[in-house]
């Protein structure tokens, strides 16, 4: 039986329309996103100059964007407040885990429900995802409630106030699942085939084929898990009670009392915080605009 | 020995569809077997069933007189060529070569030296180090049947790897492989819809249809005494001509064709004939009138469409059909004849043409089975 198999990608369409005469240096959607983009920059932009600022510019109304001198001080002025060392550690350490462990279990957990036939599969993932579909407001007291138990019956280590608190409900997330199976489904399965023919086990064929041509799904998850670990703070404010378990977005409160906000050395400490984030998507982003690679078939 | 054989074996899936049934057949030991069919005939399921890519509903398969059907297509030890070739594309040539000898744990010195000889054998010597992305169609099918080699597998699973190739490539792909497997002597079985690349490539031929196996032989054989309708209209380019006619008492007549001493049974029958029996009438052969239409000069030879007496049989060879000009009224039936360029010929010329009795195939118009 030979079913017509479309393995081919659609061939880019290369607009051969007249050309048009160009009187602008740059495309007209351009002239539409420009504004956008100036009000999604602005409380960056802000943030950035408040970080440089004396305190009195920074409480000005309105906001001061052209600062007298550069007030650099801020910053070890924000460093030396509260212990920012260890809560960059801390964060680092739960987001790395974070993100590893959705690699590797959100993979597994794909695959299987792209391409391993077995018994009440499509009803499993269904349910799955209409989990997603839970606010996370609903599921709080239970996860609570569950890290609490697993401190007590399992190990103090992944209890509450501890960091494999922060760690444990985040180590798998059904986004990740349903992004890495929709992204395997779309491999050509004769790949697949291919490497179980020549020998490979089926972990193998996971391993050496499917995922690395899996790339930019892998790395889209990896940004987003990072993303959202790194910037979490409700589950981190309720699950963490000792300073030297704080995160980052955590020590941040130090900025705040009731009364005051120190918002120059607040503001600095967000953009220190920020730097990982914006790494990860510059190393990122080529992944995201990549499209799929089936290069190896016809074509 | 690697002869691999079919053992009653039926597939069936979910619908229910009976993609193969009951096929029992062997591609002997070093012999290049060809199935052959109109897509979806069961041809490729069977060859994924060797593979193990599917498993049998029912009966078994053996390789070299083990049986395999419930191996892992890991422990079968055969090599396939996919449509699309399936090149691991994140590998460079060389990797795609060597993947499925390091998958086995051979040594690496050992890997070098026969992903050497493949290369050399296929001449990608100059692109071992590129990958899939980087190469044309033909290289691509080269690496595919590189990686097919170099495993030295019990047999080769060929499953349509010419059908991406454009026309001129394939045909010297076609005469490669051909090449290729004499020098090495491994048994293969090729799948294809081809019935020409099926004529040029198969020690044997088993022409399928509907999941059944209708005839198996020696292309020769199979093209001069097809065993039913279906293979004799599946196999031959252009296609055998299929005309409704009667027998009776020894004689087969068909609109104003009147063929004696055939010596067929009373009753509804199919007379074929193919377009190179016919000739421009004389030496008293049995003959019909013929109404030129369409002339096709291919230089060696000339593609004669045209009009007879009589009444078409329809044969559902499951390919396409395109008619752009409406089909003739009931009594006149179209034709396809191939002659000598010699032979001058215009539309809308009448003339009569001859058949050597000995070359009308007698089809029962009932069952489709030659009757002779």
């Amino acid at each position: 039986m030979t079913k017509p198999i479309a393995l081919e990608p659609p061939a880019v369409v290369r607009a051969t329309a007249p050309h048009r005469r160009r009187w602008l240096p740059f495309d007209r959607w351009h002239l539409f996103l420009f504004p956008f983009a100036l009000v999604m920059l602005f409380p960056m932009l802000w943030m950035l100059v408040t970080s440089i600022e004396t305190i009195s510019e920074a409480r000005r109304f309105p906001p001061v964007m052209i600062p007298e001198g550069i007030h650099w001080q801020n910053y070890p002025n924000a460093l030396k407040r509260g212990a920012f060392g260890t809560y960059f550690l801390n964060t680092f350490f739960v987001t790395m885990t974070v993100v590893v462990g959705n690699l590797v279990f959100c993979s597994l957990a794909g695959y299987a429900f792209a391409r391993v036939k077995f018994f009440g599969r499509e009803v499993v993932f269904m349910l799955m995802l209409a989990t997603l579909m839970i606010p996370y407001q609903v599921t709080i007291i239970p996860e609570f409630l569950i890290v609490k138990w697993l401190g007590t019956h399992i190990s103090p280590q992944i209890g509450i106030d501890s960091l494999g608190a922060l760690i444990v409900p985040g180590i798998v997330q059904v986004f990740g699942i349903f992004l890495l199976r929709q992204f395997f489904r779309t491999l050509p399965v004769e790949l697949e085939e291919a490497a179980r023919i020549d020998g490979a086990s089926r972990l193998g064929v996971l391993f050496k084929i499917v995922l690395p041509l899996s790339l930019p799904a892998l790395a889209t998850l990896a940004a987003l898990t990072f993303l959202w670990t790194w910037n979490d703070f409700l589950w981190p404010l309720i699950a963490i009670m000792s300073p030297e378990h704080y995160t980052i977005q955590l020590g941040l409160m130090n900025f705040q009392t009731a009364h005051t906000t120190s918002w120059t050395l607040l503001m600095a400490a967000n953009v220190m915080s920020m730097i990982p984030l914006l790494i990860v998507f510059l190393a990122a982003q080529k992944y995201f605009i990549q499209s799929v690679a089936t290069s190896g078939l016809k074509g | 020995m690697s002869d691999v054989t079919f053992h009653g074996v039926t597939k069936v899936f979910p619908g229910p569809t009976v993609a193969v049934d009951d096929l029992s057949i062997t591609a002997e030991d070093g012999e290049f077997l060809i199935l052959v069919g109109p897509s979806g005939c069961g041809k490729t399921t069977a060859l994924r069933m060797v593979a193990g890519l599917e498993k049998p509903t029912s009966g078994s398969i053996s390789i070299g007189g083990q049986d395999i059907t419930d191996l892992s297509p890991r422990e079968r030890d055969i090599a396939m060529v996919f449509q699309n070739y399936a090149l691991y594309p994140h590998m460079t040539v060389y990797k795609n070569l060597a993947f499925g000898l390091k998958q086995r744990k051979t040594p690496k010195d050992e890997i070098d030296r026969r992903v050497r000889d493949a290369s050399g054998m296929l001449g990608l010597d100059d692109l071992l180090k590129r990958k899939p992305g980087q190469l044309s169609g033909g290289q691509r099918q080269r690496v595919a049947m590189g990686r097919a080699l170099v495993r030295e597998p019990k047999a080769f699973l060929l499953d349509e790897p010419l059908s991406n190739l454009d026309a001129k490539l394939r045909v010297q792909v076609r005469a490669d492989l051909k090449q290729l497997h004499r020098r090495l002597g491994i048994t293969t079985v090729y799948v294809t819809h081809d019935q020409v690349e099926a004529m040029t490539l198969g020690d044997r031929i088993a022409v399928m249809s509907n999941g059944r196996l209708q005839q198996l032989g020696v292309p020769q054989d199979i093209y001069d005494h097809p065993a039913n309708m279906f293979v004799a209209a599946f196999i031959g380019s252009p296609a055998m001509n299929m005309l409704r006619g009667v027998a009776r008492e020894g004689r087969v007549t068909a609109g104003d064709l009147d063929v004696p001493e055939v010596g067929v049974p009373d009753g509804d029958v199919v007379l074929g004939i193919r377009p190179e029996a016919v000739r421009p009438a004389g030496d008293g052969l049995p003959s019909f009138e013929f109404e030129v239409q369409v002339v096709e000069p291919l230089g060696d030879e000339v593609i004669v469409r045209g009009a007879v007496t009589g009444q078409l049989a329809e044969v559902e060879t499951g390919e396409e059909h395109a008619e752009l000009l409406p089909q003739l009224p009931g009594s006149r039936a179209v034709i396809t004849a191939r002659f000598d360029p010699e032979v001058r010929l215009s539309p809308g010329m009448r003339m009569r043409l001859g058949v050597h009795p000995d070359r009308v195939h007698v089809f029962d118009a009932r069952t489709g089975e030659a009757v002779r």
